[in-house]
C-alpha cells in the first residue's frame, strides 16, 4: 500500500503540466477542476495513508520508499525515494489539505483574471515542490523541493508582473531565498564530506560518533542560514512582507501551508544533528525569540492588513524556531500545524474583505463591515482568537506547549520564557486592534465603494467555514494530559536515534502546567481588552498613545528601520564598492581592460578566422591539411625519443 | 559460398531501408502525380520495420558476410539513433518553409540511403564496409545539402560539403591503405590481433593510417581542426537536412571512431590521449567561443555541434566501459535535443521567411507560449543543466573522465559548459523577456512537427529525469566493446 | 630511430631547397612589368573573347552517367571470368547489382537527365 507514495506529490505535478501545457484552451471551471482535483488526489491519498499509518505499531511507522535511481555514477548515488514517517505524514496532511481549501478559494478569487491557467498551474507546481520537499528522503532531493518551493515563490509573487512594484517584490524575495539556499548548500557539501551519504537515515543513525562539535556547529549554522532564508528569520525575512504582492490565497499557501514551514520542518527534520550542538540550538532559540519580538512590534503599528498578518507570520515562525531551540521539536511542529489552520483562515479572510472593497488593504480605509459582510467576520474572528491565544482555540494549545516547553527546557529558560509570553500579549494585542479596526467603529470607506460591498461567493467562505473550525478545533489532539496525541504521534521520530527525551529525565517542573496555562489565557485576554479599549471603547486614545511615544512608533512603523539598515550597511555601500572599486577601478581599468584586450585579441583572432571562414574552401582544405600535418608532426617526434 | 552463409538476416535493417529507399524511387518514377505525403508515409514503414528488425537482432550478437558486419548491441543501439534521427527529420519536411523542396521523392530516398550508410558505418568490423558506409552516407548528404535547388547558400553548402568531404575521405581511405599495407588485414578484429602481438609504436605507418583515420572521421564528427565546414554547411543547407546532419552523420562518425580506436589501441596510449585530449579541448574552446558572436541560430546551433564533439570525445578519451556508455548515452541525447531545437526553427519558418536570426526569437514566448518553453528545454538541455537529459549526459563523460583520471580536461570542459550558457540562455532571454520587434509571421501549425518537437521535449526531460534505466543497459553491453 | 632521423633530414632537406630555390628565383629574377606582359598570350594575336569558355552543364550529367556505366562494365569482366564458380549466389548479387543502376538510369531518363533541351 505505501508502494504508491509516489502517486502524492505526482498528482499535482500532472495537475502542474496539464494546465501550464493546455490550460489557455480551458474555460475557467475546467482549470480550476484539474488544479483542485489534482490536490483533491492527493489529499485523499494522503489521509489514506495516514490511515494506514496509525494502524502501524509504533516502532514501524517508517517508510523509505525508493521510486528510482536518479544518477549512479561510481559509488555516488542520486535516489528519488521517499520517507514517510510521522513528521513527513503531520507535514502532508496540512501541505495537501490547506492546501486543497486554498486551491478551492482561489477560483472564487482570481475569477476573471486573465493568468488564470498560469495561476493554476503555479500553484499546482508549488504544493509538488512542497510535497517533495516533506517527503524525501536525501538531503539531495529536499534540496529539490526547496529550489522549487523557492521558485514557484518568485513565479506567483511576482504574478502580477506588469507591476514593476511586484515582480521587484517577486525579485527581492528570490535573492533574499537565494542567500539562504547558499548557506544550505554548504551545509549539504559539508554533510556530504564527513558521511560520504545525503541519506537522511545514514546521516542521522551515523552522526554520533562522526560528528565532532564544531563540525556539528558549522553544518547546523549552514543548515540553519537555509532556514533563516525560508522561514524569514532575522536577518533574513525581509522579503515575507514585500511577498504581499501577488494574490492573496498566494499569501496564504506561502504563509500557512508551504514555503515557510520548510525551514522549520527541515530544522525538525534534522534535529539529531542540533542537538549535536549547543551553539546551534542557542542560536535558533534566540533568533526565533527576537524575531518573534521585533516582527510583533512592527505588526503593533502596521496599518495594512496584509503587512500585519506577515509579521504576524514572521513573529509566529519565531515562536516555532523557539520551540525548536530549546528541543522541543514537537511542539513547534504543532504550532505549525495549527498556525497552517488559523494563518490561511485569517489570509483569505482578509482576502474576502479586501475582495469586498476592491482590494483596498489600508485598514484606515475600513471599519464596521461585521454587518455587511457576516460570514468573513464571523471567520476573520475566530482566526483572530486563535492567532491571539484564546484559551481553548488552536493556537491557545500549540503556543501554550511552546511556552511551557521553553520555562522547563534545559535550553530554554525564564528569560526567554518572558520575553515569549510578552510577545503573545503584543499579539493578541495587534490581532485584535486589526479587529476592530476592520470590523467595528465607524466605516471609513469611501463612499463609492461602500455601495458595492458583497459578501463573497460560497465558493470562498466554504473553505473559509471549514478552516475556521479546524482553527478551533486543530488544536484539541495536542492538549496536555488530556489527548496529547500530538506528541505521541510525533514522539517516536524524535526518540528515533536516542538523542533527545529529556523532558522526561529533567523533569524541574516550574510549577503545574494547568497554572501556566491560567497564565497564557490572562495574557491573550488582556491583549484582547486592552485593544477593545484603545479601538473601541476610547477611539481617540491610539492618538494620544502615538503622540506621547512617538519615537518608539516611528521606530515601529520604519520597521525598526531594516530594510534602511540594509540600505545603509549593505546595498549602499555594495553599490558605492561596485561603483567606486568594482566599476570605476576594477571594472574599467582591470576587467574593461582584460575584456578589452582580450576582445581585441579575440576581433584580431577573429579576424584571422574569419579571413578562413569567409567561405574559402581552400582554406578549410588548408586547415585539414595542416591539421594533419600538425599531428604527424608530433607522432613521429615523440617516436625520436 | 552460398547465400544462406551471408547471414542476410543480420543486415535486414540495412535491406529494408534500401528497399524503401528503391521502391520510393520507382513509385515517383512510374505515378508521377502521387501524392507527396506516399512518400514520408513510404519512409516511416521503412524506417519502422528497420527500427523493428534491430530490436529483433537485440542480444543476438551476430555476424554477417563472414564478418565484414556484426550486429552487437553496440551496432543496434545506434541504429536506433539514426532511424529515430531520420524519422525526426524527415517530419521536419513537412514545415511550410521546406515545402517546396523536401516533399519530393529523391529528399525521403536519399534520407534512407544516407541512414544506410550510417549503420553499415556502426556496424561495420571491416575497414572497408565502414568506408563503404561513410561514402553512402556522404553522397547521400552532399546532395541533400543542396536540395534547395534555386538558392544560392544551399547549393554553396552542398559544394562546399561535397569538396571537403571528397578531401578527408581521401584522407580517411590512404588512412585504411597504410593500416592494410602494415597488417595485411582489413578486418578490425583481425588488426586489433595483430597489434596486441606487436606494439603499436615501432609501427610509425600504422600510427600515420590511425591518424589519417582520425583526421577522416574527426571531419565528421566535426572536429577541431577539421570542423570549418560545419557553420556553413548548416546554415545553408535545408533546417530538417541539418538536424540530420548534426545528429546522425555526428553519431555514425562517432560510432566508427570507437570502434576503429577501440582495436587499434592496445590498452590506452597516451601519445593518442594526449592528442586527443589536446584536440577535444580546442574543439570545445572552438565551438563555444565562436557560438556566442552568432546572430544566426542555425550557424549558433552549428558552432555547438562543434562543441558538443568536444564534449562527447572527453567520453572517449576516459577510455573505459563508462566513457563508453557516456559517449552512447550522449550522442542519443544530444540527438533529442539537436532535432528538436532544429524543429522548433522549422516549426516557426513560414513560406516566406526563414526563422533563423535569433532576434526572431524575441518575445516569442507571448506569441507561441509552448513552442518558446519547447525551445527553452532544449536550450537548457544543450547548455547541461539540471534536471535536462543534457545534463545527465554531460554528468555521465565528465564522472567517466574523472574517474579515468583526467580531471584537469573535465575542468576544461565545465568551464565550457559555463561558457556555452550563455548563448544557450541568450535565447531563452530572448524568448521570455525580451519585446517582439519586427514580427515574422508564423505558420499555421503542422501536426507532424508539433508530434517531433513532442517527442523531442519529452526524450530530453524523460532521459534526464530517468536515466539510470536506460544507462544500465548501456552500461551492460558497453562492456563487451572494450 | 634511425630510419625516421633519415625522414626527418629529408623533410628539412626538401623544405630547405625548396624554399631556397623559391627565394632565389624570386630575389634573383628581373621584374619589369608592363601591360603588354600582363595581357594574355595568344599565338600573338590581340585576343578577341575571354578565356574561359564555359560549357554546358550537361556535359557533366552524360560525363558521369558515362563514367558510372562504364565501371560497371569494369565490375562485369571479372565476374564474367569467374561465372562457373561463383553460381547462383554470384548471378543473383551480379543481377541486384545491375537492377539497381538499371533503377539510377530509369530515374535519370526519366527526370530527363538524358535530353539535351
Amino acid at each position: 500500500m505505501f508502494e504508491y507514495l509516489w502517486l502524492i506529490p505526482l498528482f499535482p505535478f500532472v495537475g502542474f503540466v496539464v494546465n501550464g501545457l493546455f490550460g489557455n484552451k480551458f474555460t475557467e471551471p475546467q482549470i480550476g477542476a484539474v488544479g483542485v482535483a489534482a490536490v483533491g488526489l492527493s489529499f485523499a491519498g494522503t489521509v489514506w495513508l495516514f490511515l494506514q499509518l496509525v494502524g502501524l505499531p509504533e516502532s514501524e511507522r517508517f517508510i523509505a520508499k525508493q521510486v528510482y535511481t536518479w544518477i549512479r555514477a561510481g559509488s555516488f548515488e542520486a535516489n528519488v525515494s521517499f520517507l514517510l514517517d510521522p513528521l513527513s505524514m503531520v507535514m502532508l496532511l496540512i501541505v495537501t489539505g490547506v492546501g486543497l481549501l486554498i486551491h478551492v478559494y482561489s477560483i472564487g478569487y482570481m475569477h476573471g483574471d486573465k493568468g488564470f491557467a498560469r495561476y493554476f498551474a503555479f500553484l499546482n507546481l508549488f504544493t509538488f515542490s512542497m510535497l517533495l520537499l516533506v517527503l524525501a528522503d536525501n538531503f539531495l532531493l529536499l534540496f529539490v523541493g526547496w529550489e522549487g518551493v523557492g521558485l514557484c515563490s518568485y513565479l506567483l509573487i511576482g504574478f502580477w508582473f506588469e507591476n514593476k512594484e511586484y515582480a521587484y517584490a517577486g525579485r527581492k524575495a528570490f535573492v533574499v531565498n537565494r542567500i539562504g539556499d547558499f548557506g544550505f548548500l554548504l551545509g549539504m557539501f559539508l554533510i556530504f564530506t564527513h558521511f560520504n551519504s545525503l541519506n537522511f537515515v545514514t546521516v542521522f543513525g551515523n552522526a554520533s560518533h562522526v560528528l565532532t562539535a564544531g563540525v556539528a556547529t558549522s553544518i547546523c549554522l549552514l543548515l540553519f542560514v537555509g532556514a533563516m532564508g525560508k522561514s524569514a528569520q532575522i536577518p533574513l525575512f525581509v522579503w515575507l512582507p514585500d511577498a504581499m504582492a501577488g494574490p492573496t490565497p498566494v499569501s496564504a499557501l506561502i504563509h500557512a501551508a508551504t514555503m515557510v514551514t520548510a525551514g522549520v520542518y527541515m530544522v525538525a527534520r534534522c534535529h539529531v544533528l542540533f542537538l549535536h550542538s549547543e551553539v546551534a540550538m542557542t542560536v535558533v532559540a534566540l533568533v526565533g525569540v527576537a524575531t518573534a519580538f521585533l516582527a510583533a512590534t512592527i505588526a503593533l503599528v502596521s496599518n495594512d492588513i496584509k503587512k500585519v498578518l506577515a509579521y504576524s507570520t514572521i513573529s509566529q515562525l519565531g515562536y516555532m524556531f523557539l520551540a525548536c531551540g530549546v528541543g522541543a521539536f514537537s511542539a513547534g511542529v504543532f504550532h505549525v500545524n495549527t498556525h497552517a489552520y488559523f494563518k490561511a483562515l485569517l489570509f483569505m479572510s482578509a482576502g474576502s474583505v479586501m475582495h469586498a472593497l476592491q482590494n483596498e488593504t489600508d485598514m484606515t480605509r475600513m471599519g464596521n463591515l461585521r454587518s455587511k459582510l457576516p460570514v468573513t467576520f464571523r471567520v476573520f474572528f475566530i482566526g483572530a482568537l486563535a492567532l491571539a491565544g484564546f484559551p481553548l482555540l488552536s493556537g491557545f494549545f500549540s503556543k501554550d506547549e511552546i511556552l511551557w516547553k521553553v520555562l522547563n527546557s534545559p535550553y530554554g529558560g525564564f528569560e526567554l520564557w518572558f520575553i515569549a509570553a510578552a510577545v503573545a500579549g503584543l499579539t493578541a494585542f495587534y490581532t485584535f486592534r486589526m479587529i476592530f479596526l476592520v470590523f467595528y467603529g465607524e466605516s471609513r470607506v469611501p463612499k463609492e465603494i461602500e455601495t458595492q460591498i458583497h459578501e463573497s461567493p460560497s465558493v470562498m467562505t466554504i473553505p473559509l467555514g471549514i478552516l475556521a473550525f479546524l482553527a478551533i478545533a486543530g488544536g484539541w489532539l495536542g492538549v496536555p494530559h488530556l489527548f496529547n496525541q500530538f506528541e505521541h504521534f510525533l514522539g517516536p521520530v524524535f526518540n528515533q536515534y536516542g538523542t533527545i527525551g529529556f523532558f522526561e529525565q529533567t523533569h524541574e517542573l516550574v510549577g503545574p502546567e494547568t497554572t501556566f496555562m491560567a497564565i497564557s489565557s490572562l495574557i491573550a485576554i488582556l491583549g484582547i481588552g486592552f485593544a477593545y479599549l484603545l479601538y473601541v471603547a476610547k477611539p481617540d486614545l491610539p492618538a494620544h498613545v502615538v503622540a506621547r511615544t512617538q519615537g518608539f512608533y516611528n521606530f515601529f512603523v520604519h520597521k525598526w528601520y531594516v530594510d534602511e539598515l540594509y540600505q545603509a550597511l549593505l546595498v549602499h555601500p555594495l553599490n558605492r564598492f561596485s561603483d567606486r572599486v568594482l566599476w570605476r577601478w576594477c571594472d574599467v581599468k582591470f576587467i574593461d581592460g582584460f575584456v578589452n584586450s582580450v576582445a581585441t585579441a579575440t576581433g584580431k583572432l577573429g579576424g584571422r578566422v574569419r579571413k578562413m571562414e569567409t567561405g574559402f574552401v581552400q582554406n578549410y582544405a588548408l586547415s585539414i591539411v595542416v591539421g594533419v600535418v600538425v599531428l604527424a608532426g608530433y607522432f613521429l617526434l615523440k617516436s625520436m625519443e | 559460398m552460398s547465400l544462406s552463409s551471408l547471414n542476410l538476416p543480420v543486415v535486414a535493417p540495412v535491406i529494408t531501408l534500401s528497399l524503401t529507399g528503391f521502391v520510393i524511387v520507382g513509385v515517383s518514377l512510374i505515378w508521377s502525380k502521387v501524392s507527396r505525403h506516399v512518400f514520408l508515409l513510404l519512409s516511416l514503414l521503412g524506417l519502422g520495420l528497420s527500427f523493428w528488425f534491430t530490436t529483433s537482432l537485440w542480444n543476438s550478437n551476430t555476424i554477417a558476410f563472414g564478418g565484414m558486419v556484426v550486429a552487437d548491441n553496440y551496432a543496434l543501439f545506434f541504429n536506433f539513433i539514426f532511424l529515430i534521427s531520420a524519422a525526426l527529420s524527415m517530419l521536419l519536411s513537412q514545415g511550410e518553409h521546406e515545402q517546396g523542396h523536401l516533399l519530393n521523392a529523391e529528399y525521403f530516398a536519399l534520407m534512407l540511403f544516407a541512414t544506410v550508410g550510417m549503420v553499415l558505418m556502426a556496424a561495420g568490423s571491416n575497414l572497408l564496409v565502414l568506408f563503404l558506409g561513410l561514402e553512402t552516407l556522404s553522397i547521400s548528404l552532399y546532395v541533400l545539402a543542396g536540395i534547395k535547388r534555386t538558392e544560392p547558400k544551399s547549393l554553396e553548402a552542398a559544394f562546399k560539403y561535397f569538396l571537403l568531404g571528397a578531401f578527408s575521405s581521401a584522407f580517411l581511405l590512404y588512412g585504411i591503405a597504410f593500416i592494410y599495407g602494415v597488417t595485411g588485414s582489413l578486418s578490425l578484429r583481425y588488426i586489433s590481433n595483430f597489434i596486441s602481438s606487436a606494439p603499436l609504436a615501432s609501427q610509425p605507418l600504422l600510427l600515420l593510417g590511425g591518424l589519417l583515420v582520425v583526421a577522416g572521421l574527426g571531419f565528421k564528427v566535426v572536429m577541431f581542426p577539421f570542423h570549418m565546414w560545419a557553420p556553413d554547411v548548416y546554415e545553408g543547407a535545408a533546417t530538417p537536412v541539418t538536424a540530420f546532419m548534426a545528429t546522425g552523420s555526428k553519431a555514425a562518425a562517432f560510432a566508427a571512431l570507437l570502434r576503429v580506436l577501440h582495436s587499434l589501441f592496445d590498452g590506452a596510449s597516451t601519445d593518442w590521449m594526449v592528442i586527443l585530449s589536446v584536440l577535444a579541448v580546442l574543439t570545445m574552446f572552438v565551438g563555444n567561443l565562436a557560438a556566442i558572436a552568432q546572430a544566426n541560430v542555425k550557424r549558433m546551433l552549428a558552432y555547438s555541434s562543434v562543441a558538443h564533439a568536444g564534449y562527447v570525445l572527453i567520453g572517449l578519451i576516459a577510455w573505459s566501459d563508462a566513457g563508453t556508455a557516456g559517449v552512447l548515452f550522449y550522442l542519443l541525447v544530444y540527438m533529442f535535443m539537436t532535432v528538436g531545437a532544429f524543429a522548433v526553427l522549422s516549426f516557426l519558418s513560414s513560406r516566406q521567411s526563414e526563422f533563423v536570426m535569433l532576434d526572431d526569437f524575441r518575445g516569442l514566448a507571448f506569441r507561441k507560449p509552448a513552442v518558446a518553453l519547447a525551445m527553452a528545454v532544449f536550450m537548457f538541455s544543450l547548455a547541461g543543466l539540471p534536471p535536462t537529459a543534457g545534463f545527465v549526459g554531460k554528468f555521465y563523460l565528465f564522472s567517466a573522465a574523472v574517474k579515468a583520471g583526467h580531471t584537469p580536461l573535465v575542468v576544461f570542459a565545465v568551464v565550457n559548459s559555463v561558457i556555452s550558457l550563455y548563448y544557450y540562455l541568450g535565447v531563452v532571454v530572448m524568448m521570455f523577456m525580451r519585446k517582439t520587434l519586427r514580427t515574422l509571421s508564423i505558420p499555421p501549425t503542422v501536426p507532424l512537427i508539433a508530434c517531433a518537437l513532442l517527442v523531442a521535449v519529452l526524450a530530453s526531460c524523460a532521459l534526464g529525469l530517468f536515466p539510470s534505466y536506460l544507462m544500465d543497459t548501456i552500461e551492460h553491453f558497453a562492456v563487451h566493446l572494450l | 630511430m634511425n630510419e625516421l632521423i633519415a625522414v626527418l633530414v629529408m623533410l628539412i632537406g626538401v623544405g630547405l631547397v625548396v624554399g631556397l630555390l623559391l627565394f632565389l628565383s624570386n630575389w634573383l629574377g628581373p621584374k619589369r612589368e608592363n601591360p603588354v606582359k600582363g595581357e594574355p598570350f595568344e599565338c600573338g594575336n590581340i585576343p578577341i573573347a575571354t578565356t574561359s569558355a564555359r560549357f554546358s552543364v550537361k556535359f557533366y550529367t552524360v560525363a558521369i552517367l558515362f563514367v558510372l556505366f562504364d565501371i560497371e562494365i569494369a565490375f562485369l569482366f571479372p565476374w564474367a571470368v569467374v561465372f562457373q564458380s561463383l553460381g547462383w549466389t554470384g548471378l543473383v548479387s551480379m543481377s541486384l547489382f545491375i537492377a539497381v543502376l538499371l533503377l539510377g538510369l530509369a530515374y535519370a531518363w526519366k527526370r530527363g537527365a538524358l535530353q539535351w533541351d
